[in-house]
């Protein structure tokens, strides 16, 4: 038998350390609660970033992602299908190691828009019932986007967004900390041209600090250097806003943290309708301990905090054939697809750049236009990067040209400074075929059943998906690119390629028990001293860039621990 | 052509004896300028350099990681190296793959923990799924590798009767097609599989950093006008409406 060794009991244990885990453990212990964080990956900093500029070992050998040998998850179009393990990575990266996948994200930093929030009131509002169509599950996040207004403000402040305005976004009640970054004029001829179409450009919101920085807890951020290298890696100047130079130095500061990587949760305990706490095995030595807790904070990816609960027993899982329960419910991603545009007349300078530095327009996002004409709803942004173009990854060619040989190396050369891309995040929407479960085969390390994602595309999705589609080539042919590529696939959900890490849902936010796993502080209907917090509570997916919404819920989260922790009880 | 320059060529993989015989140019004696300079260099500086002129006090320090690690046999070698020489092929721009050193770059990869797909999911059971589920094989890609560079030299016996190496440039065109068609037998995988794995391979030996052993003396990188490893770019450059021509770094010059 195995000894699970009894550790004392801590006001707040939370399972990950990073954006959700870092915010509670930094709210909840300057509040004076004891705070345990559980991190299963080591320990790192600004001093490992030194050697970033290794493409190769970053961003095509993933060295910062979780070790799919350990443990993966398993994928089908269709519940029709045998679901298969996703061997090696490619639509999305999971994070691993304190500061989780907040230490290697671009920095784009988009608040949601106030249609999502009120996603499906709002459409019956304006197109009536009939607009939404069959197998769609959406509905409103029980909060508004004012009530989520102050959240965002409070992320904004603690990791220095730089920017200037948001056209067709929320109000918002204060400016941004710190000025946009500058750019270069691949994306002047991007906002020239979109304006003169009629449209309303500005530069995306960045959490890659336009100047140094000093924020409300007093942590220092460094001016970002523009030399790109930013998602798939850490920043070896902490001009990046991440984890690990903001919220988790603010928790260590107070002295109520107790940070422990290394430390890979996999049940929590509970009994009659409560957490008692978790269990959790030392990855370097195998051995057990159980972390007793008043307060259960689940704070991983979106894909662990499912499998954790499912695998825990705790909550009411979600099944597709009758509709009832929610554990897995409302699984969602993104459409994300663009246009190429190859100029032989203009030339720039791709390599400069940084993770969150583009231009966007919300002009076919949301409700930002009139769908009546349309048999879809919601929409996506439109994005033009200058995130630093890296060679081993980018080899676009003209259409028509062979993939490889003289043809191929000649025009890839060629173009590799002449290229640049328009792109999509599209909105997808929940749709009762799509969900999460446990696989019943395929196991983790520890001998504990995967995850199973069952996801397709809907209709309306693909359809959204060749709108914006439509949308990206039409701007990229009036940037004046000599060539233009071809629209994208469409069809089917591809796990091989990649498209961005922005997966949503499972354990969604809501204000009826019967539909949703978590109320508007992210705390569970079945077991109120657990609060699950990620992106695992958005009951769709819009189309933004997905770390603000998550950071802005785990501020709110925070505010509900340290409430329940004074007066226990429902919170909403 | 002297002896020494025989043997190098041979060490370096005999696409370059084929390249210069099928380009219908001559060599041996006559000075052979441009991009097939490189070709023949052997300081690996894009000097052309010549066993007559090259002597010991000259010559620079040997390349040491030029041996193979991974491979055994001579001619499995001399195959990979001229099917990615096809893929990434020597012209006017620059060296091709082999002299990048993509060779070098795959051999030294599948030594390593990426030949093993040790950061891969390898539980059974194995099924062969759909394409959009990704990779399913039982083969970790040293395998892969191996027997797909079998399979090449099957596929090119049979179809031309000869070995890959002894075909010119577009038989071995041919072949490579048709390993990109599924039509070249590889027990357990379909063949546009490996193909794919090799082209993406060839293009990381061609463009990662130097210290993998590929992108050689940051050529590719050179050819690409990519800067490599800046630590900053100031405000000027990043407002530039003209491109700025940037001398190359490698973490080789971050790290000393």
């Amino acid at each position: 038998m195995i000894m699970v060794t009894k550790l004392p009991k801590t006001d707040v244990v939370t399972v990950g350390v990073g954006w959700t885990g870092g915010i509670i453990a930094a709210e909840a212990s300057k509040a004076g609660l004891k705070v345990v964080g559980l991190e299963r990956g080591g320990n790192r900093g600004t001093a490992n970033f030194a050697m970033k500029h290794d493409e190769l070992r970053y961003a095509i050998r993933g060295e910062l992602m979780q070790d799919l040998s350990r443990e993966t998850l398993t994928f089908r179009n269709n519940s029709d299908q045998r679901a298969l393990p996703m061997r090696q990575y490619g639509s999305f990266m999971l994070g691993n190691g304190v500061g989780g996948a907040g230490t290697h994200w671009n920095g784009m930093t988009d608040r949601y828009n106030p249609y999502d929030f009120e996603i499906r009131s709002k459409t019956i509002e304006r197109y009536g019932e009939s607009k939404i169509a069959e197998g769609l599950l959406i509905q409103d996040w029980g909060i508004t986007y004012d009530e989520i207004e102050p959240y965002y403000t409070k992320f904004e402040k603690m990791a220095g967004i730089s920017a200037d305005e948001t056209p067709l976004r929320g109000e918002r009640s204060e400016p941004f900390p710190n000025p946009a970054l500058k750019h270069g004029p691949e994306l002047d001829l991007f906002k020239e041209t979109t304006k003169k179409m009629g449209l309303d450009p500005f530069t995306i919101p960045a959490a890659n600090n336009s100047q140094p920085y000093e924020n409300p807890d007093g942590q220092h951020l460094a001016g970002c250097q523009m030399n790109g290298f930013c998602e798939r890696f850490g920043c070896e100047y902490g001009a990046k806003a991440s984890p690990n130079v903001t919220v988790i130095p603010a928790a260590l500061k107070t002295g109520n943290f107790d940070l422990r990587p290394n430390s890979e949760v996999i049940e929590v305990l509970h009994e009659g309708g409560k957490a008692t706490g978790v269990i959790y095995v030392d990855t370097r030595t195998g051995e057990k301990f159980e972390q007793p807790a008043e307060i259960v904070a689940i704070t991983s990816y979106t894909f662990n905090n499912n499998r954790l609960l499912l695998n825990s027993k705790l909550g009411t899982p979600y099944n597709p054939k009758t509709g009832k329960g929610t554990i897995g419910k409302n699984y969602c991603y993104q459409i994300i697809v663009g246009t190429d545009g190859f100029f032989d007349d203009r030339k720039f300078n791709t390599a400069i750049g940084s993770g969150g530095l583009g231009a966007t327009l919300d002009n076919f996002n949301a409700d930002n236009f009139d769908h009546t004409d349309y048999d879809f709803i919601h929409g996506g942004t439109i994005i033009m990067n200058q995130s630093g173009k890296r060679p081993i990854e980018n080899n676009q060619v003209p259409p028509g040209t062979p993939s490889w040989g003289k043809e191929f190396k000649e025009q890839s050369l060629k173009y590799y400074n002449r290229m640049v891309n328009v792109h999509t995040y599209g909105a997808t929407l929940p749709h009762v075929d799509n969900y999460l479960d446990l696989d019943p085969t395929y196991k983790d390390v520890h001998g504990n059943p995967l995850l199973r994602m069952t996801f397709d595309f809907s209709e309306t999705d693909r359809k959204r998906g060749k709108f914006l589609n439509d949308q990206t080539k039409k701007i990229m042919q009036e940037m004046g690119a000599t060539h233009v590529s071809e629209n994208e696939s469409v069809e089917h959900y591809d796990i091989t390629k990649y498209q961005a890490t922005h997966n949503t849902g499972g354990v969604i936010m809501g204000a009826d028990p019967e539909t949703s796993a978590v109320n508007n502080y992210l705390q569970m209907w079945e077991a109120d001293n657990v609060f699950v917090v990620g992106g695992s509570a958005y009951p769709h997916q819009s189309g933004y860039n997905a770390t603000q919404t998550l950071g802005a819920l785990a501020y709110r989260a925070s505010e509900g621990i340290i409430k329940f922790s004074k007066d226990g009880g429902k919170l909403a | 052509m002297s002896n020494h320059d025989e043997k190098h060529l041979d060490a370096n993989g005999s696409s370059r004896r084929k390249f210069l015989k099928s380009s219908g140019m001559a060599v041996g004696g006559i000075a052979v300028g441009g991009a097939l300079g490189g070709l023949l260099s052997m300081n690996g500086k894009g000097e052309e350099t010549s066993t007559a002129t090259a002597t010991k006090e000259t010559q620079p320090a040997q390349q040491h990681d030029q041996a193979l690690e991974y491979f055994t046999n001579r001619a499995d070698f001399d195959l990979l190296g001229q099917a990615t020489e096809r893929i990434f092929p020597e012209d006017d721009n620059g060296p091709g793959a082999i002299g990048l050193g993509v060779p070098y770059y795959i051999d030294h990869q599948l030594a390593g923990k990426w030949g093993i797909n040790a950061k891969d999911y390898r539980q059974g059971p194995f099924f062969e799924g759909e394409l959009n589920q990704g990779y399913q094989s039982q083969l970790k890609y040293h395998q892969i590798y191996d027997l797909g560079i079998e399979a090449i030299e099957k596929y090119s016996q049979a179809t031309f009767g000869e070995g890959f190496t002894a075909l010119d440039g577009e038989k071995q065109d041919e072949v490579l097609v048709a390993l990109e068609n599924d039509e070249v037998d590889i027990p357990g995988l379909k063949s546009s599989f490996f193909f794919e794995i090799l082209r993406k391979s060839t293009l990381e030996g061609a463009y990662s950093d130097p210290l993998y052993g590929g992108n050689k003396d940051m050529q590719g990188w050179k050819m690409k006008e990519y800067p490599g490893v800046q630590m900053s770019y100031s405000a000027d450059q990043i407002a530039s409406e003209e491109f700025i021509e940037i001398k190359p770094a490698s973490l080789h010059n971050t790290h000393n």
